[in-house]
């Protein structure tokens, strides 16, 4: 424990932006935007450069010996029922803060220049600096409940960044169903934390915490009954938050937030949580083939069908945002198809050339007034010569073009995909990679060649961002560019440090495997290092992911600047519907809307609000038992006239029959 | 003659049936309360009689207790009427039908 | 000081008595009786500290004892005592104490007096239920409540103040009844009115069942369990802010704390017989209440009906008769008190600047109270259970506590039809939210509202600082009654599982699987605070 220092840092590296978020929530106007500015991304980047030093701390140990931790408290302490407030780092979500924390970094400087002019500047500033500390929180949580409390405080973070400008009852809307749709997953998740944790209650022994990561590996064995369910369970909750089928209908909404949010929440940061989480329960994961097969079937179908959704999208922000569900589903498969290490790797490199995307789409937009319509942009690229550049190369990292970030990260999904015998799978990610590069080819011609389409007013008023908005850009750029060669594969000559890097997290699961089973699988073994060795069919494959990114970009090209009309004619070909089923987005929030929501509404307002409660239980019951009484009551009320002559008559009569009935009876 | 236990019982329900009587026909609510007193009357002789008969003084105390309870009664009646009289203008007791409600 | 110490739970508990009869009889100035009626109740609320502070958790006995006979050669005595269970109640009784009193300074205009003295009458009868340990004083506690209660509704309340007032009594009154009648039986069985030989009695099936339903109905009522809710919106709608906030704050814990405290440790058969029906009503009330919730067009109702649905998460906590799902219902009671009574509060600010609850009168509010809109972000937050809030704690032992019970039949289908509830849950608190807070500002008298003033401020900063802390300290809490449930509820619970052995149905202290024997308490023994 000689590092002791090292550890308490990692509860500073999440409470920093905390304080930053006090700082500029309870100030708010009061404090100059100069000011709240600069706490604020001061925050963020304290966190950045703390994040860095324990990173380099853990770098710095043996590998077999990865680990700090930090237990502040214990949080709910019960009988048995003990889960700890405890931070722990591991090279899993050391790279995770880093990405968090360095993206965030950006963003929140890019968000000085962008939010400049906005009246609710130190509040945007304080939900930002309260995301990054949910996210870290979220991250660094020792226990499946510390990340539970991030998991939700992103969510909120979420919904008070997409409702930021709430004059406009669509954005409270677009925010609302965030949080909704996100609670819907929480429910699978809060769901698998108890099976988790009544599963493992009866063999923990003295002073472990319930939920904690290591003591639920380190119970693996007891949990394999259960793992498929609780895969499920927690994987419901992870399509929640990370936008998957058939939980993704809020993120396309979400853009109603402040580009910056969308870049770093629903690009970046939050919407990897998902995918982060089963990356961290993998030893569970790995338990349950059926579980796995889910994972990646759901992440192929969602990766496919939000390209498709994409390929017809006119507001540059959703075509983004469809894109991002779409990748989320390559980290998804990447996770069903157990190289949960390459699911990160996307992470990462994602977060960089799509914040980078994001960014560069705002900066556009801040040049545009405020335009997100890319019908009527165009002609972009020498007005706005650091986007356009910047924006080119995200595009080209997000479309997979060697060398850039994405190639090698999306090129190691399919390729694991391949390997793993999921052939299906590598088929539809392979058709989705294509559909990408040709979408994001659509949105580079649309906004940034050919004449601007704007209104003269608006055209007046184009102008390059500022640099505070500019810079991240170009840092983004860069790491866009060169963030891919930290995992170079072995094939390419390579040392695939990234996945080494990661290899103890999940070496884990693979001796849970192990202990589970029994005894190892050896011919498995066998055969997946000889599949390692083989190295043409990773060439091939490598190849043709190229070529087929080059062609749709050259398709979107062909299609949209050389005006071949093709879009146009396939569009009256199919009679139109198609189409419109694409820009319609598959009709999905319609059939939700016809399927829950109303019926839903109705059945409260209807059955049980006005029959039930109001007719049968206050009407039928209660009310009722009371007009009994009342009719009872009205006929004995004829016998109290108020006339106090009556009264004495019947007393008189009555004690006269009683008196003789006393006597005459014997 | 020698004044036995019967003329005493006799004389009180005399005077009970008369209070009775006079309480059931009569409309004036004031000559209404002076016949109750007239029936507590009529008790508080059969209380002393048999008093006296037993040797007990317990009829006795019944008697007193009787008074203070009929000078009460009495008070508080007499007061209500004054106050029904001053709104109403009326004893009468056929037309005060406010117990109805 | 010792005089007070030594009988600090009859000081305690009559104090607030006390100031309703000075302020009855003397301090009949509007000013006046305000300033006293917040310093009796702010007195109070130190006094309750001491408690605090003083109280042994470790024991989770009866604490600072006292017993004086009182009638019939002391078969029935003035006996209270206080555990943990109690203990917190009472806390979060006299801590809501001078946050009503403070947020009825304006609201409430005439006869000023006398309300504030049914006020303070009404907090010496609940602190009194929290505290009476002898099964007559509990009930004259009890009914006690009633009267003050009905006329704050009848006297002080809205439109259909009457109708609703003498529902409330009505429905209250006849589950009061049966428990009457309960008690009774239990009286000539044990010989005494005495809580502690109420529980030494040993009760064939049969008339634990009957007497068992007779307690329950009396606390169902009260909590209020579904179908026997129906009194709760209108008395809530029709009742002053002060009243509400008494009403969700801590009337309505009167049942569940009844459950815990009587209804459940007296009668074990009946709770093995009965678990089943309460936790499915309990399930059906969180689900209903929400969705009728969802529904509402009256802000108040809204949230009235989501009382409905978060007290089912205390009662399907209890019956799931494990020491987290109990503790949880307990710990649940405390937050619902905190972000419904700060809700309660809430609205009734807007009521007062505005006279009309209903949702579709508002929109954009956030405009032009931004502060309000921020504490009332908060607390809705923390209704809906958001971590690091007082709400998630409760909902997550609970249904913790219920997924991993042994005793109830289908308690895993019950946790997933529950924790709907958590999604339902946001969903009405969300969308009420967005139409009253968010989107333009519409409505031309909106315009112009003040902000939150500070004696609003101080009036909510303490709960929303108490929903934090209890939501990141939650041991603060759990602390104080883990040592008291055990005991109570010894006679029902399973044992905490030690052993991997399966649990048998109830171990009705035959003590065979380990489990912990009926324990009796002497109140003579243990417990005698010094």
């Amino acid at each position: 424990m000689e590092s002791h220092a090292n550890e308490i840092l990692l509860r500073w590296i999440v409470l920093v932006p905390l304080l930053g978020a006090a700082a500029n929530g309870l100030l708010n106007r009061r404090l100059p935007k100069q000011v709240s500015g600069l706490l604020a991304c001061g925050a963020v980047g304290v966190s950045f450069a703390l994040s860095i030093v324990v990173f380099l701390r853990l770098a710095g140990m043996p590998v077999a010996e990865r680990f700090l931790s930090d237990t502040v408290t214990t949080w709910i302490g019960f009988g048995r029922l003990q889960v700890d407030l405890a931070f722990a780092l591991d090279p899993l979500n050391a790279v995770m803060a880093l990405v968090v924390t360095g993206v965030g970094f950006l963003i929140h400087v890019y968000s000085l220049g962008y939010m400049a002019h906005d009246a609710g500047f130190q509040r945007f500033f304080a939900y930002l600096n309260l995301f990054i500390f949910a996210m870290m929180t979220l991250v660094l949580g020792e226990n499946l409940l510390m990340l539970f409390v991030g998991w939700e405080g992103v969510g909120l973070c979420s919904y008070l960044l997409i409702s930021f400008w709430f004059n406009d009852e669509a954005n409270a809307a677009a925010g609302k169903k965030a949080f909704i749709v996100n609670r819907i997953g929480d429910f699978g998740f809060l769901l698998g934390m108890f099976l988790i944790g009544v599963t493992v209650l009866p063999h923990l022994g003295a002073g472990e915490g319930l939920l904690s990561f290591r003591v639920l590996q380190h119970h693996a064995g007891a949990l394999a009954p259960a793992a498929t369910a609780i895969c499920l369970l927690l994987f419901l909750g992870a399509t929640g938050k990370s936008a998957q089928i058939p939980l993704f209908i809020w993120l396309p909404d979400a853009m109603a937030g402040p580009t910056p949010v969308s870049a770093l929440i629903h690009a970046a940061t939050m919407v990897t949580a998902g995918v982060y989480m089963v990356a961290r329960m993998n030893f569970l994961f790995v338990l349950s083939p059926a579980a796995m097969n889910v994972v990646a079937i759901v992440g192929a179908a969602t990766a496919i069908f939000a390209a498709t959704i994409a390929l017809t999208q006119n507001d540059i922000k959703k075509v983004l945002a469809y894109s991002t569900v779409s990748q989320l589903g390559y980290m998804m498969l990447a996770c069903g198809v157990g190289a949960f290490a390459v699911g990160i790797f996307h992470v990462m490199t994602h977060a960089f050339f799509k914040a980078l995307l994001f960014l560069g789409s705002g900066s556009v937009i801040h040049a545009m007034s405020n335009e997100q319509d890319m019908r009527v942009m165009g002609g972009l690229r020498k007005k706005l010569p650091v986007t356009w550049w910047t924006f080119l190369v995200g595009t080209l990292a997000l479309a997979g073009i060697f060398p850039l970030a994405g190639f090698f990260s999306k090129d190691e999904i399919l390729w694991k995909a391949f390997s793993s015998g999921n052939q299906v799978l590598w088929a539809i990610g392979f058709v989705a990679a294509g559909l990408t590069a040709f979408y994001m080819m659509r949105l580079l011609v649309l906004t940034f060649f050919g004449e601007n389409r704007a209104s003269p007013e608006v055209k007046h008023h184009i102008h390059e961002s500022p640099l505070t908005m500019t810079l991240p850009l170009v840092v983004l750029a860069v790491l866009s560019l060169v963030g891919g060669w930290v995992g170079i594969p072995h094939f390419m000559g390579g040392g695939a440090h990234f996945e080494q890097w990661l290899e103890p997290v999940f070496a884990g699961g693979h001796h849970v495997v192990e202990a589970a089973h029994g005894a190892a699988d050896a011919a498995h073994g066998a055969a997946a290092d000889a599949v390692h060795h083989d190295t043409t069919m990773e060439w091939i494959l490598a190849g043709a992911s190229l070529a087929w990114g080059i062609l749709g970009l050259l398709l979107g090209w062909l299609v949209y600047a050389r005006r071949l009309g093709v879009a146009e004619g396939a569009r009256r070909l199919a009679g139109g519907f198609p189409y419109r089923l694409l820009e319609h987005k598959y009709y999905v929030d319609e059939a939700y809307e016809a399927t829950f929501i109303r019926p839903g509404y109705r059945l409260s307002k209807t059955v049980l609000w006005k029959w039930i409660d109001a007719g049968l239980i206050d009407g039928i019951l209660v009310n009722g038992s009371a007009l009994v009484v009342a009719v009872v009551g009205s006929v004995v009320r004829l016998f109290q006239n108020g006339m106090v002559r009556f009264y004495a008559w019947s007393i008189t009569v009555g004690v006269t029959v009683f008196v003789l009935y006393l006597c005459f009876s014997g | 003659m020698e004044v036995t236990l019967t003329h005493y019982l006799v004389l009180a329900t005399l005077l009970f049936l008369t209070g009775m009587t006079g309480f059931v026909v009569r409309r004036n609510a004031i000559v209404m309360l002076m016949c109750v007193e007239l029936m507590l009357c009529a008790v508080n002789i059969v209380f002393v009689a048999f008093s006296r008969l037993h040797g007990d003084g317990g009829g006795h105390v019944f008697v007193l207790m009787n008074f203070a309870v009929a000078a009460a009664e009495a008070a508080i009646g007499l007061a209500i009427l004054v106050e029904i009289f001053r709104r109403r203008r009326t004893v009468d007791v056929d037309d005060l039908k406010a117990l109805m409600e | 000081m010792d005089f007070i110490t030594d009988h600090i739970l009859t000081w305690v508990t009559f104090l607030p008595l006390l100031g309703s009869l000075l302020i009855w009889t003397v301090f009949r100035r509007d000013t006046i009786a305000r300033l006293v009626a917040l310093g009796v109740a702010l007195a109070d609320f130190v006094l309750s500290l001491h408690l605090w502070f003083h109280y042994e958790p470790g024991r989770g006995d009866d604490q600072f004892i006292e017993r004086v006979p009182w009638l019939l050669n002391g078969q029935i005595s003035y006996h209270l005592g206080m555990d943990g269970i109690s203990l917190v109640l009472a806390v979060l009784t006299t801590f809501l104490g001078p946050l009503v009193i403070l947020s009825t300074w304006k609201a409430v205009k005439d006869r000023v007096p006398d309300f504030l003295g049914f006020v303070l009458f009404l907090q010496t009868a609940m602190l009194g239920t929290f505290f009476a340990r002898d099964m007559l004083l509990f009930y004259v506690f009890w009914e006690a409540m009633l009267i003050p209660m009905y006329f704050i509704i009848g006297v002080w309340g809205g439109q259909r103040r009457i109708y609703a007032a003498v529902k409330f009594f009505i429905f209250t009154m006849v589950g009061s009844v049966f428990m009457l009648v309960g008690i009774l039986y239990l009286y000539f069985q044990a010989g005494s009115m005495d809580l502690a030989d109420f529980l030494a009695v040993e009760l064939a099936r049969g008339p634990q069942l009957w007497l068992f339903a007779a307690f329950i109905l009396a606390f169902a009522i009260k909590v209020p369990v579904f179908p026997l809710h129906t009194w709760l919106p209108d008395a809530h709608v029709e009742a002053p802010t002060a009243g509400s906030v008494i009403l969700a704050g801590v009337l309505l814990k009167m049942g569940t704390y009844g459950m815990v405290r009587f209804a459940m440790p007296l009668f074990p058969e009946g709770v093995a017989a009965f678990a089943p029906l309460m936790s499915i009503l309990a399930v059906i009330g969180i689900i209903y209440g929400a969705l009728v919730a969802m529904v509402q067009p009256d802000v108040k109702k809204l949230v009235a009906y989501s009382s409905v649905s978060h007290l089912g998460f205390v009662v399907l906590g209890l019956f799931s008769l494990t020491p987290a799902g109990v503790a949880g219902g307990v710990f649940q009671m405390l937050a619902h008190g905190l972000s419904t009574g700060a809700l309660f509060l809430l609205v009734g600010v807007v009521y007062e600047r505005r006279h009309t609850r209903e949702i579709a009168e508002f929109g954009g509010l956030a405009h032009e109270m931004p502060a309000y809109a921020t504490v009332f972000m908060i607390a809705t937050l923390a209704s809906i259970g958001l971590p690091g809030l007082a709400g998630f704690v409760g909902e997550f032992m609970i249904l913790f506590g219920t997924f991993g019970s042994e005793t109830l039949p289908h308690a895993r289908l019950l946790t997933v039809l529950a924790a709907t509830g958590v999604v339902l849950g946001a969903i009405y608190m969300l969308w009420m939210y967005q139409r009253v807070f968010l989107g333009k500002l519409s409505n031309e008298k909106n315009k112009g509202l003040g902000d939150l003033s500070l004696r609003e401020f101080v009036v909510l900063v303490p709960l929303v600082v108490f929903m934090f802390w209890l939501g990141v300290r939650p041991g603060l809490v759990l602390d104080k009654i883990e040592a008291s449930i055990e005991r109570t509820l010894a006679p029902v619970m399973a044992p905490a599982v030690d052993n991997h052995a399966p649990q048998g149905s109830h171990a009705l202290g035959d003590g065979a699987d380990g489990g912990p024997v009926f324990v009796v308490r002497d109140p003579e023994k243990d417990g005698m605070n010094q």
